[in-house]
């Protein structure tokens, strides 16, 4: 078995204290070897966003441990796991959060930038990185310029543009059409996934479940299935 | 850091409207405060022009005056008392009155008339045309060629007028540095001539004017003219007084408080309100940033940065645009009051670095308290 990218040990969240605390994670346990695709889905409010937070180091859980790439995540100081999360992982967020009045280009070159790396070297990796995601002809727009898809495709540069082992998703599909969706998802799998990454996907739209490699189906907070079946893309 | 700042700076100047609006904030707020300090300090310095003009080090005056138009006059004897007082290198009287000239063509002007001591002529003006010595001739007067000087009709070597029945002729042309803050002519005679041709009470002396030993001998000097009945200031104290007494004691000084502090909440506000706003408009930006591994003190500098950048760039601006209209005003309008001191200068930064701190701790305490969890829950 390959490496191991991603170990979740009994993570508890909770909200609230006393009577009013519930439970929005309980007793999840996963593990995620490099080279995969692993997807967190359930219904609404069945704790996934708060579950892929604790493990990117978002959010500190309750209880149990998060180990990414041999680091026990959760045990290092907050501005260690900033930087943790700066060199290790990639984002791609729901609404993408690009910076309106940046160029496509600046906003690629963020992660760069906070590493600290010089303006023009950060520009120039960027506009790599735009050409890798096919946008190389549009880095001088804004994002409010591009479409929806080519927005996605902006901040998932912006996500892989520090090299990260690992890249996380939060509803990449949603604001987008079927078939975008599921181009856009086909391009992660075959061009950005490698032996050396792993891709964590939260995701409500089924049309894209055949790219997963595992998937953890939660309710309540709980894992209720994890099925592992190996890619059951077609 | 420089890629940060870089990043800071282009967030902060894209924005174009939130920029300008910040830029003409804080240029106008800066411009009216130095501004106003301005015609404050001019009006301050013009008050106490006859302190700044006569330059001597020590002046005793009766303790209630507090402006040096309003001199009180006094007795003779203070003046040989002071003259034995140990340390007194030499004291002299000196006389400070309003006048009125009758001019050739007919009209009347008032004037402020100096009297120099006979003897020694401490505190003579620096004469553009004529001789000092001339100043002893008969019924001679000395003008002084500042803004008010055109009201006398531009008067030569030579020109005569009337002052109170006496004949007067101009045998000097002389500078000060400083013309005084009420508009009249001013001019120079001995103090025999002036007590002489202008009506005075008993007493005749306004000021007598003492230069000490040494420093050190004017502690001395004012506690025993102050057991005399009298007041001794140096010339820093006489000036402060005088500054005092238009700040506190006329409405001046409280109208240009008011409109300073008007004009620095005007410029707070303008300047807290756009960092909030862009801060609050870019928050969730700000969260992504912040998940994908920005520190908040990375953040602080970021706005810090910015905050500082449209703080000085305002400065800059509003110190320039002011300096020009006060140049351009104090050429072309007589008597204008207005002077750019260091002080004005220093006050208005302290106003825009309370302006830019308040500003960042506005803004930043937002990005601090934004959760990138919240950001993932969208
Ligand atoms: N800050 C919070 N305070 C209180 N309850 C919270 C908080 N964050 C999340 N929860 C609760 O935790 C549970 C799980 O929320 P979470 O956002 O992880 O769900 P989700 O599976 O991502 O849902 P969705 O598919 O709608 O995004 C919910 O019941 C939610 O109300
Ligand atoms: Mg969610």
């Amino acid at each position: 078995m390959a490496a191991v990218a991603i170990q979740a040990e009994n993570l508890d969240k909770w909200f609230g204290e006393g009577e009013a605390r519930t439970y929005a994670v309980r007793q999840v346990n996963f593990t995620v070897p490099f080279g995969q695709m692993f997807y967190i889905v359930g219904p609404s409010g069945s704790g996934k966003t708060t579950l892929l937070s604790m493990i990117s180091g978002i959010l500190r859980p309750n209880g149990g441990r998060v180990v990414v790439a041999g680091e026990d995540i959760w045990r290092l100081s907050p501005d260690a796991l900033a930087t943790f999360r700066l060199h290790t992982l990639g984002f791609v967020f729901q609404d993408y959060h690009l910076f309106p009045r940046l160029t496509t280009l600046e906003n690629v070159a963020i992660p760069l930038i906070l590493q600290r790396w010089e303006w023009s070297k950060a520009m120039a990796a960027a506009q790599e990185m735009l050409a890798v995601v096919g946008l190389q002809d549009r880095g001088e727009l804004r994002p409010m310029q591009l479409s929806g898809g080519e927005q996605q495709r902006v901040a998932i540069a912006r996500a892989l543009v520090a090299k990260p082992t690992i890249i996380v998703f939060d509803e990449p599909t949603a604001s987008l059409d079927g078939a975008t969706g599921k181009m856009i998802i086909g391009f992660v799998k075959h061009d950005i996934l490698n032996d050396h990454r792993c891709i964590l996907i939260v995701t409500h739209d089924n049309r894209i479940f055949p790219y997963a490699d595992q998937m953890l189906h939660m309710e309540d907070g709980a894992v209720v299935k994890l099925d592992t079946g190996g890619s059951l893309e077609k | 850091m420089k890629g940060l700042f870089t990043l800071a700076f282009k967030l902060l100047v894209n924005d174009r409207g939130k920029f300008a609006a910040l830029i003409i904030g804080i240029t106008f707020a800066m411009f009216l405060m130095v501004q106003l300090t301005s015609i404050f300090a001019g009006i301050l310095q013009k008050a106490s022009a006859n302190i700044i003009n006569l330059g001597a080090r020590v002046w005793i005056m009766d303790p209630a005056v507090n402006n040096p138009l309003n001199s009180i006059p006094l007795p003779d004897t203070v003046l040989a008392a002071v003259r034995s007082i140990d340390g007194v290198a030499y004291a002299v009287p000196v006389y400070s009155g309003a006048s009125l000239v009758k001019l050739n063509n007919g009209t009347y002007q008032p004037v402020t008339v100096i009297g120099l001591d006979d003897t020694t002529l401490v505190g003579r003006p620096q004469l553009l045309e004529g001789k000092i010595e001339d100043i002893y001739g008969e019924n001679a007067f000395i003008v002084i060629k500042d803004q008010e000087y055109v009201k006398l009709g531009n008067p030569t070597l030579g020109t005569t007028f009337e002052l109170n029945d006496h004949r007067g002729v101009i045998v000097g042309i002389a500078q000060v540095t400083t013309s005084g803050l009420f508009g009249m002519p001013t001019l120079y005679t001995t103090y025999g001539r002036a007590i002489q041709y202008i009506p005075t009470q008993r007493f005749t002396a306004a000021y007598i004017l003492v230069e000490p030993k040494s420093e050190a001998d004017i502690p001395h000097i004012k506690a025993q003219v102050a057991a005399l009945g009298y007041l001794a200031l140096t010339k820093e104290e006489f000036i402060h007084r005088v500054s005092n007494y238009y700040k506190f004691q006329t409405g001046v000084g409280t109208n240009i408080l008011i409109m300073t502090v008007t004009s620095f909440l005007v410029g707070l506000s303008i300047s807290g309100q756009t960092f909030y706003t862009f801060v609050l408009e870019n928050l969730d930006k700000f969260g992504a940033l912040k998940a994908i591994g920005a520190k908040n003190r990375e953040l602080i500098y970021m706005i810090l940065f910015q905050a500082g950048f449209t703080g000085l760039t305002g400065y800059g601006l509003g110190v320039g645009l002011s300096s020009l209209l006060i140049n351009i005003a104090v050429r072309k309008v007589p008597g204008y009051a207005g002077t750019i001191t260091f002080f004005n200068l220093g006050l208005a930064l302290m106003m825009l670095l309370i302006i830019v701190c308040f500003s960042s701790y506005i803004a930043a305490r937002k990005i601090i308290r934004v959760e990138p969890f919240e950001i993932f829950r969208g």
